[in-house]
């Protein structure tokens, strides 16, 4: 790992020395340029007396051509979202997690085609094997072990993930929707906006959250799309605050000035200078956000809020498998591990994508 | 210079900010007045320095006729039409003609765009030039001009040094070939060696298109080398306004002779020797400022008067006016400065 990393730091300064010279040969390109442009009338019949001279200078035309159009080679597809993924791609973590969530997604997505087939179905329940069935040991037919009515844990716990992922993507898209417009109009309009929607951003933040979202539910009833919809309902106040505060440091900057000073209209400040500059904050947040609406919705579900049974969630199967931590852990074991190391991939991701996206970052 | 037509006329500039105290403030709350009664005029192809210290008002002045914030009094004639009261389509019109650059290369720069697109953004903008291709071409000559290698036309602004960015922002400024372009203290974020040389590019740019500067910095030093006329800025009111020349060898604002006597001259003897004048204490705020001349609570030839009343723009010498009501040359006695 070492080795590999002294390779990288190597490379790039080899480039950056590259880039030097090829600045330095240019400047003096400049130079030898204007030097014959000064004495232009002289130099043009004395082309033909001093060939030597004129080769040379055409030499050397050549070879910074050549430089150039080998460094142009590299940096002719760069973009910031490139550079960022390059970045990203050493971040050792932040690849395991996205190869973590990835796995997930697509065993998730999947599931419907080959896990019935393999480890039977996730909610019936065979009430004539019931008792020979219910709570064994992980075993090879049932690699994280049974439940008390006889189910496969595993399958279980890969339908529980849709639940997460469904409720995790949704909850955060609504709240970023939500988040991003009341957070605009917030920062754009200022004055009597501003002080409406972020009290109210207040009010809804002084709430304890699980609490809100419970009252939420009541009001709202159980079931899987209300429980998206009353934590995505109630995630806005905090992406909005990110949001308004992303849009006001990028408005105070001179570049939004300058093109205002060219006269470009609000459309196309916002669209080409404050929009581009401030969404890299919320593609950070709403990642992190998804791991904390799974985390709610498992809350949920451990009471009873959530999903209804018989339907798996990963916080019903602790809740069901909670009595039996002394002597069949893998019953709470298994769903819990599912929620933490998922939690966590999107946190680190998040982290990851906050590292990558940071501009002044680059090359530290 | 007077019978030529000026094609910037400032008349009696004023700008106050409200000073905001919170939600429960009463709305009758205290206000700075950054710029007051602000009057010059830039001639074509002029280059017009505007001096003072840090918060002086220089920046707003600036900002002001380009109408980035809005005067709260006073005209700003361009071309003929106020740009104070010019409505949105015509005040677009009028940003073809006057262009801004900006103290610091790096926030004045949009990091997600590439070089080619900040530089070619005002002829999008404008409409100007049909082809994408037609304006990069225009793009990489532009680059070429302001001495940047035209094939970095993709890179994004990161890539570059504080000078090189500048260059940038200068090459921005020029894409319209505007007809005045207020540089408000472009050098001031650079090296010292970097600073001659962004100062030539503009002398040899406006040499080229005949583009009238307003240019603003703190610096003397960085003045005369560009302004064929200097005004001199102290807490919103101009002190002193002349042809570059006799500003500097014949002051007749104390505050000016006081800004020369603190220009550091290269020669050690000379500096070692020469007497300084150190003002007292900071500027007073703006937000209540002395009555009078501002500057009396400085000035160390103030009288009674000068707080009382404040002292008028006069001609004190052919084109040179100065506010005071001690204008004489070197009116602080027993120093002057040889520059």
């Amino acid at each position: 790992m070492e080795k590999k990393q002294r390779e990288e730091d190597l490379d790039r300064e080899v480039r950056q020395g590259l880039k030097k010279m090829e600045d330095r040969a240019y400047d003096v390109h400049e130079e030898r340029e204007q030097a014959a442009g000064d004495v232009e009338a002289p130099y043009q019949p004395s082309e033909g007396s001093h060939p030597s001279e004129a080769e040379h200078h055409r030499d050397f035309r050549g070879s910074y051509n050549a430089v150039v159009d080998e460094v142009d080679k590299d940096n002719a597809t760069r973009t910031l979202w490139s550079d960022a993924w390059g970045r990203l791609r050493k971040n050792r973590l932040a690849i395991v997690a996205c190869v973590w969530i990835l796995v997930i997604a697509v065993i998730a997505v999947t599931a419907d085609l080959w896990v019935q087939q393999w480890l039977g179905s996730p909610t019936a329940i065979d009430s004539t094997q019931m008792s020979a069935l219910s709570r064994l040991p992980p075993s090879p037919e049932h690699p994280f072990g049974t439940d008390t009515l006889g189910r496969d844990v595993l399958c279980r716990v890969i339908y529980g993930s849709r639940i997460s992922l469904t409720v995790g993507l949704l909850a955060t898209a609504i709240s970023t929707v939500l988040g991003l417009i009341m957070g605009a109009l917030a920062a754009y309009y200022g004055g009597i906006w501003d002080t409406i929607i972020m009290r109210l951003a207040d009010i809804f933040l002084a709430f304890p959250y699980t609490l809100f979202v419970i009252v939420l539910l009541a009001v709202l009833g159980n079931g899987i799309q209300n429980v998206f919809i009353a934590i995505g309902i109630l995630g806005w106040p905090s992406i909005a605050r990110v949001f308004r505060s992303a849009i006001l440091s990028v408005k105070e900057n001179d570049y939004v000035d300058a093109a205002r000073s060219m006269g470009a209209s609000d459309a196309r400040i916002i669209a080409r200078h404050i929009f581009p500059n401030s969404v890299a904050s919320i593609v950070v947040y709403a990642t992190m956000n998804i791991g904390g609406a799974i985390l709610t919705e498992s809350a949920l579900s451990y009471l009873g809020m959530g999903v209804t049974p018989p339907n798996p969630s990963w916080g019903s199967m602790i809740q069901d498998g909670q009595t039996y931590l002394a002597t069949e852990p893998w019953l709470m074991l298994m769903p819990g591990l599912a929620i933490l190391t998922t939690v966590l991939a999107f946190t680190l991701l998040g982290d990851g994508l906050r590292d990558a996206l940071d501009v002044k970052m680059k090359d530290a | 210079m007077a019978d030529k037509q000026p094609l910037l006329q400032v008349e009696h500039l004023c700008k106050e900010f409200p000073v905001d105290s919170g939600v429960f403030a009463s709305r009758m709350a205290k206000k700075v007045s950054a710029v007051d009664d602000v009057s010059f005029s830039i001639d074509v192809g002029e280059t017009f320095g505007l001096v003072g210290e840090s918060g002086c008002g220089k920046s707003t002045t600036g900002r002001c006729i380009m109408r980035l914030t809005a005067p709260t009094g006073g005209k700003v004639i361009f071309n003929g039409q106020d740009v104070a009261q010019l409505k949105k389509k015509d005040l677009k019109h009028a940003r073809h003609d006057m262009q801004y650059i900006f103290q610091d290369p790096y926030a004045s720069l949009n990091p997600r765009m590439t070089i080619g697109e900040i530089v070619s953004e005002p002829l999008v903008i404008h409409g100007e030039m049909g082809s994408n291709e037609e304006r990069m071409d225009y793009v990489r000559k532009l680059l070429d001009i302001v001495g940047l290698n035209p094939e970095h036309i993709n890179r994004y602004p990161h890539e570059f040094s504080g000078g090189q960015r500048q260059r940038v922002g200068i090459a921005r400024a020029f894409a319209l070939h505007p007809k005045l372009i207020i540089c408000d203290e472009p050098v001031s974020a650079l090296d010292v060696s970097i600073q001659a040389q962004v100062l030539n590019l503009l002398g040899e740019l406006q040499k080229e298109y005949g583009t009238a500067y307003l240019f603003i910095a703190h610096d003397l030093s960085v003045v005369q080398h560009i302004s064929d006329r200097v005004a001199v800025m102290y807490l919103g009111n101009l002190m002193e306004q002349s042809d570059w020349r006799t500003l500097y060898s014949e002051p007749y604002h104390p505050y000016t002779q006081a800004l020369l006597s603190a220009v550091p001259i290269p020669n050690p003897d000379i500096q070692k020797s020469r007497e300084r004048i150190i003002l007292a204490g900071d500027p007073p705020s703006p937000i209540d400022p002395p009555t009078g001349c501002r500057f009396h609570t400085r000035c160390p030839i103030a009288t009674a008067e000068c707080s009382q009343k404040k002292p008028p723009m006069e001609e004190v010498a052919p084109g040179h006016f100065c506010a005071c009501w001690h204008a004489e040359p070197f009116p602080i006695k027993g120093t002057s400065i040889k520059l």
